[in-house]
């Protein structure tokens, strides 16, 4: 075999789903090569397709187009050479810790022998001498994660894809084995040619990783390819470290646009629909009330995450839909309150419902529910019927999410009514029609 | 241990709408049928079977018998459970087509399958050796059907990432099974296996004695020494074969199932400890054993590395993986599906030329029959209905009176009804309408424990924050009851209700038509109908009459249960 420096490489891969009018497309044009001895991260916003482009690196998972080289040589099935340390960890409940290192061993043959003396070492590696009989139940999420690694390393990968692995554990225990990972890969400890970490969260990823793949969705691509240079261990509140983050930040979150290509246009109509981000309208405001706070109403977007304490998938969602409602707007990493937005954060709740109304009904897809609602008979129509509609437009449990948020915010604009009981939608009557409706 | 909501769940899947697979399900079934019935024309005129002892001395070697039947049609009923449930769990294609079919074998009565497997075998095997695996098999079709649903069902809710795990580390199809699907339906399989001997034990009766035309079939066992006792009316030796058979019940549950619920409670999916674990005595003095460790260590853990390790090499991960499917061309469909689709519609004309043997006067005694065998299921839910929710309130509220309580409703509960049928008969039918009264009895007795198990595990389930909250609202006892404890309790009494209504119209042909004291009691029913059809060979109306009471049936099943099971799924599970 030729000593070539790349180990992987994907080319042109789509993956589409579904067909016909209700096809999507997940995953478009990725291209990308792994190099020998390299740490890349892949990162992405929820939804942009990272999971499903590991899934199709490591051969679990065919893609509709394209081709999947691993030492040139194309992938058919599952890559023997590459393992996977899952989100949820995927330990088998009712084997033990040691069992579920050495059934790894045991699935390629690997004879009694050897295979407890390997299981006890790697357990011993990563920190969990002592706890060979205890099953997984018994450790706490970080220790169960720790099992995972030394699963993952036991059959002596080329390739060791992570998949979210710290996303399931709590912030003490992440941190803790972040640094820990980082320590083995570096010492020499972890028997890989490279790491490709899948996660949703800039710092970690600006934490960790040599080189950051950064992806966007509708349709998954990949949308930038950076070198981090930053030596380890990494100062997370070094400037360069900020900096980066901010520059990333930057990248996901964009720059508004016009209103007409922001907001795209309404189901059934040409061109992309554009979803709703699902978060909540209490976090929303939240968002406003602090950038009031601030001077110029504005910051960096990477220190709202920071003063949130919440994830970067969420921070870029709640900027998405402060962006999408005009309340504020968003250039270079930074995001400007509108006087708009001022103006909400400062209302009362009532005058908050109002402006929250107007906003939502300039958007299209709320336009669309508008006008077939009221030409409909009866001014409702069934939840399952909307979301059929939405199907067209979304893949079918993205619609579903929808038309939940929609929903939600319909209802908090009183603009919607949905009935649980019936499972029907419709319009919320305003009073002057309620009048006329019930003379009294 | 009642706590486990999935102990009486049956399986109801998602789908309300009849499909291509439901239609060609129920043709597959009448061609089946019909042609276990053509060959019944063929067989010998009489046939005697041995005589039947009611001597107690003859008991441990009937109840001997009973159990090897018992344990022959359960290991049937597993071979059968791994392999339809794994085929049904393979493909979309083939899980259209076995869901619904298995859903239709369920609601076949059990003495419908009687000529198909008695005929067919004796064709096989020499006449004695044909009726022994008959019962084999008529045991088996008691047995079955709900654990190859547990076990479809739990192959197909294996986390994606346990069954992403398995692939990665490239496990081959015997570790497969053998780390991942095996233990992930365990508990599953243990309960239903627990049901499906109680279900056996239900048919016992109906499957030692059997009669097709005047060929009356018997075979020594506890079934046919209980049912031969109540044809003589012998009170005492009644109650002698009832006490074997609360014997062997019990000594199975505490030597059998205790101990199996007990270790499989490793296989909990869940990662932290809530429940209070089942226990068993048994269990405890087994694991203490220094047999047991030694013959794990020396005997069991070689043996088990050794299969392992021939498995692992024998049967290497095929290079391409899951990720190619080839999709099969067109032809060698038609090649492969051909044969079969031809055989099915020639079975199905036949089968439809039979029916017309059935007279319009025999159609009419079937519409009424299923109306009355409707009726009797409806009033014996209503009653099982009327005392299981306030007493499963009371037990799952109240800490002390279930401490005391749950073991008597054990007990009472694995004593098969069509056991202590031929008592309640001695009551009840000198009265007017005794039979009918007998009847709706047999079902509500074979029945109502599903309700109660379910309804104490929901009030069980009531979390104390909206009990104590309906305190501070003081609530009126009514009010409290209709916002609080119904709907809360609603989810569990419907799959307790779609269990307990399948096995009321099963229960109805032995409940309809009754040999008792040397004679023929029978009441209006379409199980009483089937008994018939079956004891006078009148195999047109047993076909008519079985087809009948299977669409009924799954059409109950699917526009009234399924429906309502999803408004309680979607509407009032208590997270």
């Amino acid at each position: 075999m030729t000593a070539t420096s790349a180990l992987l490489q994907l080319e042109s891969v789509d993956q589409v789903y579904g067909a016909g009018q209700k096809r999507f497309t997940a995953l478009e044009g990725i291209s990308l090569t792994l190099a020998d001895s390299t740490f890349v991260a892949l990162l992405g916003p929820s939804g942009c397709g990272k999971s499903t482009l590991l899934r199709i690196a490591t051969g679990l998972q065919r893609p509709t187009a394209g081709r999947v080289l691993y030492q040139d040589r194309p992938l058919a099935g599952v890559n023997p050479h590459a393992t996977i340390v899952f989100q949820t960890f995927a330990l088998f409940p009712w084997l033990t810790v040691q069992q579920n290192v050495e059934i790894a061993l045991k699935a390629r043959g690997v004879p009694a022998s050897v295979r407890a003396g390997r299981a006890v070492d790697l357990l011993d590696r990563v920190g969990l001498d002592g706890f060979e009989s205890a099953f997984p139940r018994e450790l706490s999420g970080g220790m169960r994660q720790k099992v995972g690694f030394a699963r993952a390393m036991a059959v002596e990968p080329e390739l060791l894809c992570l998949d979210e692995p710290f996303s399931a554990l709590d912030v003490l225990s992440a941190d803790a084995l972040r640094g820990e990972l980082l320590e083995l890969w570096f010492g020499g400890r972890i028997p890989a040619r490279a790491i490709l970490l899948v996660t949703h969260s800039i710092e970690e990823a600006v934490f960790m990783a040599e080189r950051i793949v950064v992806m966007d969705k509708q349709p998954g691509r990949i949308v930038a390819d950076l070198q981090v240079t930053l030596p380890q261990p990494r100062q997370r509140k070094s400037r360069p470290f900020l900096a980066l983050v901010d520059r990333i930040y930057g990248i996901l979150a964009g720059q508004t646009q016009p209103e007409q290509v922001e907001m795209g246009t309404a189901p059934g109509e040409p061109g992309p629909t554009r979803g709703l981000p699902d978060v909540t309208i209490n976090n929303l405001a939240g968002v406003l009330e602090h950038l009031r706070e601030l001077p110029q109403g504005r910051t960096d977007i990477y220190q709202l995450a920071g003063e949130f304490t919440v994830s970067s998938d969420e921070v870029l969602r709640l900027t998405e839909a402060v962006e999408l409602l005009g309340m504020a707007t968003i250039a270079e990493g930074d995001i400007i309150l509108t006087p708009l937005g001022e103006t909400y954060a400062e209302a009362s709740i009532l005058a908050r419902k109002e402006i929250f109304a107007s906003r939502i009904r300039r958007l299209p897809l709320f336009q669309w529910l508008i006008e077939i609602l009221e030409q409909a008979e009866g001014r409702r129509l069934e939840w399952d019927d909307v979301l059929g509609t939405l199907e067209s437009e979304f893949p079918a449990e993205e619609a579903e999410h929808q038309l939940e948020t929609a929903v939600n915010w319909g209802r908090y604009a009183e603009l919607l009514v949905y009935d649980d009981n019936s499972g029907m939608l419709f319009l919320e009557l305003h009073p002057a029609e309620v009048d006329s409706k019930q003379p009294q | 241990m009642i706590g486990s909501r999935r102990i009486f769940q049956s399986v109801i899947a998602a789908r309300a709408r009849f499909t291509w697979g439901d239609a060609l399900a129920l043709l597959i079934v009448s061609v089946l049928l019909y042609s276990g019935l053509r060959l019944a024309f063929e067989l010998p005129a009489a046939i005697a079977g041995p005589e039947i002892s009611t001597s107690p001395a003859a008991l441990p070697w009937y109840a001997l018998l009973s159990l090897a039947r018992m344990g022959a049609a359960y290991f049937l009923s597993l071979v059968f459970t791994l392999v339809y449930g794994r085929l049904a769990a393979r493909g979309e294609r083939m899980g259209k087509l076995l869901l619904p079919l298995l859903d239709v074998l369920q609601s076949v009565p059990i003495l419908s399958f009687l000529p198909v497997v008695l005929l067919s075998l004796s064709a096989l095997v020499p006449q004695g050796l044909a009726a022994e695996l008959a019962s084999v098999v008529l045991i088996f079709t008691s047995q079955v059907w709900n654990m190859t649903f547990a076990w479809y069902q739990s192959l197909t809710t294996i986390p994606g990432q346990l069954r992403e795990a398995a692939d990665v580390f490239r496990f081959n199809g015997w570790l497969r099974f053998k780390v991942l699907e095996l233990p992930f339906a365990a508990i599953g399989l243990v309960w239903n296996s627990i049901m499906s001997w109680a279900g056996g034990w239900f048919f016992l009766m109906a499957a030692e004695i059997f009669q097709v035309g005047s060929r009356d079939f018997r075979l020594r066992g506890l079934g046919s020494y209980l049912q031969e006792a109540a044809n003589q009316g012998n009170i005492t030796a009644i109650v002698w074969g009832l006490a074997a058979l609360v014997a062997i019940i019990v000594g199975l549950d505490q030597l059998v199932w205790r101990p199996l619920l007990a270790w499989s409670d490793r296989f909990k999916l869940e990662m932290v400890k809530h429940e209070e674990p089942p226990t068993s005595w048994f269990y405890e003095v087994l694991a203490a054993s220094r047999l047991r460790r030694w013959l794990r260590e020396s005997v069991w853990r070689p043996t088990e590395e050794r299969v392992d390790r021939f498995m692992v090499r024998r049967f290497p991960v095929r290079p391409s993986g899951p990720a190619t499917v080839a999709a099969p061309s067109r032809l060698r469909l038609v090649l492969l599906a051909g044969p079969p689709a031809a055989l099915l519609a020639y079975g199905g004309v036949r089968a439809v030329h039979l029916l017309t043997a059935v007279s319009s006067r025999q159609w009419l005694q079937i519409a009424f029959g299923t109306g009355a065998t409707g009726l009797r299921v409806a009033i014996a839910l209503a009653l099982a209905l009327a005392w299981t929710v306030p007493l499963g309130v009371a037990v799952g509220t109240n800490p002390r009176l279930a401490r005391w309580l749950q073991p008597l409703v054990q007990i009472a509960a694995s004593v098969p009804a069509t056991a202590l049928f031929p008592v309640f008969l001695l009551l009840v039918i000198g009265m007017p309408g005794g039979l009918n009264l007998a009847a709706v009895l047999l079902m509500l007795l074979g029945t109502q424990w599903y309700l109660l198990f379910n309804v104490i595990a929901g009030a069980m389930a009531i979390p104390q924050e909206l009990s104590f909250s309906s305190d501070l609202l003081q609530l009126g006892r009514w009010q409290r009851w209709r916002t609080l404890i119904l709907p809360a309790l609603f989810p569990y009494i419907i799959t307790g209700a779609i269990t307990a209504s399948g096995g009321a119209w099963n229960a109805s042909i032995v409940a309809e038509q009754v040999e008792f004291g040397g004679r023929t009691h029978a009441v209006i029913g379409i199980g009483g109908l089937i008994a018939r059809a079956t004891a006078l060979g009148d195999y047109p109306l047993l076909l008519a009459a079985t087809l009948s009471m299977v669409l009924v049936v799954v059409t109950i099943n699917r526009f009234l249960w399924r429906r309502l099971y999803r408004v309680a799924e979607e509407r009032f599970r208590l997270e």
